[in-house]
């Protein structure tokens, strides 16, 4: 067995007086694919958000119970938010580059959190994590032109870049590919793969077909509550739950 | 008179609007067809052809009617050989004697007729006026019942005849706009007739005095404008040295920090600032600012005046601090939550997204909002009359007595003036340069704000 990456044990969210998540309990493995499943609104982005404390940005919203990334507790007051986030990247729904340059967008994460000494070393940086996310190529040649100029996929793979450019050691993706043609998506999915090697993924999604290629570990979720996780593979061939077996044969969601 | 024929007007639409009611269903129940649109619309049709042509009647008698017949009585005044008549007071006498016969005595007998005349004019004009109404009213319902039929579709004619109205109305404002241009710049060519422009925009002697009686021994004016731009500009710079910190802070502590109830609160209570009438500002200013400026002054070895550019350009800072401070909060709030989300997620702390990515991403509309509250504060008047003080010093000096286009436009315009004289003509020239660069500002803010508006929404 690996190690836990992300241990969470009885998590209740509200937003004001509605329940949003139910006792949810999971064990995260380091450097797997983990993807979420379920119908809309039954809470899979709203635990993600959870993992690097991004619920926070919403006033009413209230968190209990207990995570643990690396063995520390992170819903707690005095958890150190700043780093959990630059040790946990996230990547959006849609993609938000910042209407800096695409060198500049990449470059952000090492600047604010001081990771660089030079410009020599800050820009390796910048190419290294382009290269990563597979964008180096694309877009070499202009650096300096906005972000915001890039096509959705590109876009997309330029907010994996910034988020890498961190070293993190998990990637949260929040349907990453919602906003996407199959080429784009299809691309990003490769990326997933490859990224796989050195980060631990969590991945939220609506297509059970991308669940199903790119992830190892698939929790479904269903009305706030965790109803199965296991192996991909068992999910979608053989799950325990008919509640699940009805959602991935199409039945409802 | 006038009252009376609004409420001959509204009777007739009143009875255009029930005749075409009753006209256009009494139609449709003779042909056994059902109308195209509703009965309303046609009554509508009727009543527009009723209401347009009599108030174009109605308003060209109110413009034209005393002209006319002042002219008719002058043109019939039997004017004595050799004797000066002014034309104006020989009207006002006239006008005197007809409204009120008991102001003949001791009149000449040429002004007593051409009184009875202007008396029988203004009867004619009477009764025509209302005869012409009542014709032009019968004549439009006339014209308009004729198209009272099921198969014409009034509700399309009425849809463009309110277009035509919206049009109209529109345009009242865009032209009255146009004519107030024109009117400044025919007036400040009068000026520039007597100053030269050269004189105005480049020397720095303001001395706007001229001699009021033939013969006095007053100097030549002068009118070198430089020292009243070079206070306009000082007081605006104090202003905005006040404005942008106060209310960009507010705008960031508003948009990124306050909780949704403190907004809710201190936003209208901001809102109010600007609702504060300028005046009230200026006792403010020359109350309370004014002195407490002053010994300060003292207080560090500089000789400050009674009133100084400080003051009021501190006083005028406040008042400006709600338009920066609502601008700059609605540009910092419609940069998109996902940027701010993006940002955090790579671990930033609020201060570092604010700095480095919201407020340039919010740059140009807040740019936009700086640029409005600039033309708002060198347009501004009422507290720059009270608190700035009215010589034309040319001085960087802030503790000192210094003058605007606004508080000169005032001193001459102030009095008893037919405006044929360089002084008050001043007015014009001055407003115009005002015009000018408040317009200016106003298209590049616009601008800018629009250009960012379109990259976000």
């Amino acid at each position: 067995m690996s190690n836990s990456k992300i241990l969470a044990n009885g998590v209740d969210v509200y937003y004001g007086s509605k329940q949003a998540l139910f006792g949810i309990s999971m064990d995260i493995k380091e450097k797997e694919v983990t993807a979420l499943i379920g119908p809309s609104g039954c809470g899979k982005s709203t635990f993600l958000r959870c993992i690097n404390r991004m619920n926070d940005l919403i006033e009413i919203c209230k968190v209990s119970g207990s995570i643990k990334v690396d063995n520390e507790e992170i819903i707690s007051e005095k958890t150190d938010v700043v780093s959990l986030r630059s040790k946990i990247g996230m990547v959006f729904q849609k993609p938000n580059p910042f209407p800096k340059s695409i060198f500049d967008n990449v470059a952000y994460g090492p600047t604010i959190h001081g990771l660089v000494d030079s410009k020599n070393e800050l820009e390796e940086i910048v190419h290294s994590s382009l290269k990563k996310a597979g964008l180096f190529d694309e877009v070499k040649d202009r650096l300096n032109e906005p972000g915001t100029s890039l096509s959705g996929g590109q876009q997309q793979r330029l907010c994996i870049a910034r988020a890498i450019a961190v070293n993190p050691e998990i990637i949260l993706m929040d349907e990453p590919c919602s906003a996407l043609d199959p080429i784009a998506t299809a691309i990003i999915e490769e990326l997933i793969d490859e990224l796989r090697l050195n980060y631990t993924i969590i991945i939220v999604t609506h297509s059970m077909q991308q669940a199903a290629r790119v992830s190892q570990k698939t929790c479904f979720f269903h009305l706030g509550e965790l109803i199965e996780t296991g192996e991909t593979n068992k999910i979608f061939t053989n799950p325990d739950n008919t509640k699940t077996q009805d959602y991935i044969t199409g039945r409802f969601g | 008179m006038f009252f009376w024929s609004l409420v001959l007007i509204a009777v007739g639409i009143f009875s255009s609007f029930i005749y075409g009611r009753s006209r256009i269903k009494l139609n449709s129940k003779k042909q056994g067809t059902k109308s195209k649109s509703l009965p309303n619309y046609y009554a509508q049709y009727v009543l527009m052809w009723c209401l347009f042509p009599a108030l174009i009647v109605y308003f060209s008698w109110a413009i034209f009617q005393e002209q006319i017949i002042q002219n008719i009585v002058i043109s019939n005044f039997e004017f004595i050989e050799g004797a000066v008549y002014n034309e104006g007071l020989l009207l006002a006498e006239i006008r005197n004697v007809s409204n009120n016969p008991s102001f003949a005595d001791g009149k000449s007998i040429e002004i007593i007729n051409a009184a009875s005349h202007y008396s029988s004019l203004r009867q004619i004009s009477q009764i025509s006026f209302y005869t012409s109404i009542i014709i032009i009213m019968l004549l439009g319902a006339l014209y308009a019942s004729q198209k009272l039929k099921p198969e014409f579709h009034a509700q399309h004619t009425i849809e463009k005849y309110i277009q035509y109205i919206l049009i109209f109305c529109s345009s009242v404002a865009i032209f009255t706009t146009i004519g107030i241009v024109f009117s400044l710049i025919f007036e400040s060519l009068r000026f520039f007739a007597e100053v030269s422009i050269f004189e105005f925009l480049f020397s720095t002697e303001w001395y706007p005095f001229i001699p009021i009686r033939e013969g006095q021994t007053a100097a030549e004016g002068s009118f070198g404008a430089v020292p009243i731009f070079a206070g306009t500009f000082l007081v605006m710079v104090v202003a905005m040295c006040v404005a942008v910190p106060l209310g960009l802070l507010t705008a960031i502590y508003l948009a990124e920090y306050a909780s949704q109830r403190v907004r809710k609160i201190v936003k209208p209570l901001l809102e109010i600032l600007a609702g504060i009438p300028t005046i009230v500002y200026g006792f403010f200013a020359f109350v309370s600012v004014a002195p407490f400026v002053k010994a300060f002054g003292q207080s560090i070895g500089i000789d400050a005046s009674p009133t100084s550019a400080l003051a009021a350009g501190m006083v005028m800072g406040v008042m400006i601090i709600p338009f920066i401070s609502s601008l700059s909060d609605d540009v910092i709030n419609s940069v998109p939550q996902s940027l701010r989300e993006a940002s955090l997620g790579i671990g930033a702390n609020k201060a570092e997204t604010i700095k480095k990515v919201i407020l340039p991403a919010a740059l140009p509309g807040i740019v936009g909002a700086f640029l409005l509250a600039i033309s708002r504060a060198i347009g501004e008047t009422m507290i720059v009359v009270v608190a700035a003080g009215t010589a034309p010093n040319l001085t960087g000096n802030p503790f000192e007595n210094v003058t605007t286009v606004t508080v000169q436009i005032v001193v001459a315009l102030i009095g008893d003036q037919e405006f044929d004289n360089p002084r008050t003509l001043s007015a014009f020239a001055l407003g115009l340069v005002l015009f000018v660069i408040t317009l200016f500002l106003n298209i590049i803010a616009l601008q800018i704000v629009k250009r960012y508006r379109e990259r976000y929404e």
